[in-house]
């Protein structure tokens, strides 16, 4: 009867201790991917993300599109963009006036300096200045446009890598 | 009851080995890992950014002349502090020290120079935007050099006219003491602000004229002050080249764990990405307030201080035309994110340039990850960070890694001395 008893309860003691060992060791692969969100780190940027530099505004009024003067948008570094606008038509909108906001939606916080847009260069052109992102990852950068007494408004995605 | 044990023996075994197939896949990285890991690599430092605002910047006479003020003690008022007082070569730069101490002790730590001039914005609070101007606010600060313009305006009379004047020209006349006083200047100290209040306009130009030189001296030598590779970057040259020997040989497994969780989990890449692993950027991650000292608004007070800078690079001393100062003029000003943030530093050698934080409130490394991981709530403003959940043994991996940042610099000997 004894002997018995201490079967059980050996057996209870090894049963648990494998059990502890073959969760610590799992612990690492499966937490961060199933378990605790915490674990699970940053959160990609989402698949379907339209990063087109070409895009129609909310409400359809224009076309708007954006170039980096120095190609790619760089890391860290203060630069200009060039921001052409065109109504629905295609007629290059002169004479706007834009303001100019962003930030990472996925972080809650929005860009790290104040751009502007500082000169009208016609054929629907606006230079852009400015613009800086201090952090690798998805980005939003919006524009207002107002002209000819209507206003709408854009947002571009991108994705620093 | 043996078949159970067998049963159970065999899931153990299992999860052995699925720990350890885990464990040898984390040694590949996939793209876009190497993409970032390429992005931290020393190779991809850009040149170095001319600095408009300064035209000596580049020029070797003035970074001789400025090596030769860095090291001078002269330029103080108790003949006792330099430059190198608090950055020290041998210390990376930095003092060792929680607060740095000049003729008094400051409310902050002493930041390195190693790379600053790839830096917008100096200070922990960016209250400074060019090398120049940061050189100069020691200088005249009581606690820092404690001395004043025209007392440093004698001391190039004195003892740097030739020098001087082969770099920037004819010195002013400094020679009547009415006119210049001895010490006066637009300090903290009663009897020289008074001093400077009552000289001409004209005069305390020129005075000032002789200061601001200095600091571009002093600016065209820090220019110089570079990191060289650390065995980080032997690793990601390894990787480039897939060369699996060379990065075996360059980071140890646990050191490669920490590298993984840096770029990943531990979001540290957020704020330390770029091959300085800086943005130069402003973040508040919630760092008490250090006992004894009063609640430091970091950014939202150093923004300020930028904009109204005599020195800074719209002044009339910036050799920098307007479009040259894109920083300064699309800074950002306002807002709840610039409370209590500060400029996260290099962290190339990190490992030899505690303690840490803008007023050394964490003596070692062990308490700066165990903050990051457990983000309490900011003194003022809102916290950026949020929890990281690492294990002790990840932490001591990042720690690990970080310690694989610890290299030698890149500048000639002599320029890691004082002038012979």
């Amino acid at each position: 009867m004894k002997k018995q008893q201490l079967n059980v309860i050996l057996t209870a003691v090894v049963t648990t201790i494998i059990v502890i060992v073959g969760f610590v060791l799992l612990m690492p692969i499966i937490g961060p991917r199933y378990l605790h969100p915490m674990m699970m780190g940053d959160q990609p940027a989402p698949s379907n993300l339209d990063t087109s530099a070409t895009r129609t505004s909310y409400a359809g009024l224009f076309n708007v599109s954006w170039s980096a003067d120095s190609g790619e948008p760089p890391l860290n570094q203060i630069h200009s963009w060039t921001l052409h606008v065109e109504t629905a038509d295609g007629q290059p909108v002169e004479g706007a006036t834009i303001l100019v906001d962003g930030g990472m939606p996925q972080h809650g916080h929005g860009l790290p300096t104040s751009p502007q847009v500082t000169e009208d260069l016609g054929n629907g052109d606006y230079r852009v200045e400015g613009m800086k992102f201090q952090m690798l990852g998805f980005w939003e950068v919006r524009f207002n446009i107002s002209a000819d007494g209507q206003s709408d408004s854009i947002t571009f995605n991108l994705i620093l890598e | 009851m043996k078949r159970v044990y067998l049963l159970l023996g065999g899931i153990l075994l299992t999860a052995a080995a699925i720990a350890l197939w885990s464990a040898t896949r984390s040694t590949s990285w996939n793209e876009a890992e190497i993409a970032t890991l390429r992005g931290l690599w020393i190779g991809s430092l850009p040149a170095l950014p001319p600095d408009p605002s300064n035209s000596y910047a580049d020029d070797p006479q003035a970074a001789e002349f400025g090596h030769e003020l860095f090291f001078d003690t002269r330029f103080s008022s108790n003949g006792e502090v330099a430059c190198a007082t608090c950055h020290q070569p041998e210390l990376m730069f930095t003092d060792g020290l929680p607060l740095a101490q000049g003729v008094g002790t400051t409310d902050r730590k002493t930041m390195t120079i190693i790379g600053t001039a790839y830096s917008p914005w100096q200070f922990w609070d960016g209250r400074k935007d060019s090398q120049w101007a940061q050189a100069l606010a020691p200088l005249e600060s009581a606690v820092e050099h404690g001395g004043t313009r025209t007392q440093y305006a004698h001391l190039i009379d004195k003892f740097y006219r030739d020098e001087y004047e082969s770099i920037f020209g004819p010195l002013p006349d400094f020679s009547d003491p009415e006119r210049f006083p001895t010490s006066a200047g637009p300090v903290d100290d009663p009897t020289a602000r008074a001093a400077w209040e009552a000289m001409t306009q004209a005069d305390r130009d020129a005075v000032t004229q002789v200061y601001v030189n200095m600091g571009k001296a002093i600016a065209a030598y820090e220019r110089l002050i570079m990191p060289a590779p650390s065995r980080f970057d032997q690793y990601v040259d390894a990787l480039l080249k897939k060369d699996k020997q060379a990065m075996r040989a360059a980071l140890t497994a646990d050191e490669l764990a920490g590298l993984r969780l840096f770029i990943g989990r531990a979001e540290c890449i957020k704020c330390h990405n770029s091959p300085l692993f800086t943005n130069n950027d402003f973040h508040n991650s919630g760092v008490p307030t250090a006992q004894g000292l009063p609640l430091d608004d970091g950014r939202a007070s150093g923004v300020l201080k930028a904009l109204n800078d005599e020195f800074n690079c719209l002044s009339q001393w910036s050799d920098a035309g307007e479009n040259d100062c894109a920083e300064l003029r699309f800074v950002t000003s306002e807002g709840e994110q610039l409370e209590a943030a500060f400029k996260p530093p290099t962290l190339r050698n990190v490992a030899e340039t505690a303690p840490y934080m803008h007023a050394g409130q964490f003596s070692a490394l062990e308490e700066v990850l165990a903050h990051y991981n457990h983000p309490p709530i900011s003194p003022i403003g809102h916290n950026e960070l949020e929890p990281l959940g690492l294990t002790q043994r990840e932490m001591e991996q990042i720690i690990a890694f970080l310690r694989t940042l610890s290299g030698p610099l890149n500048v000639s000997p002599e320029l890691l001395q004082a002038p012979q």
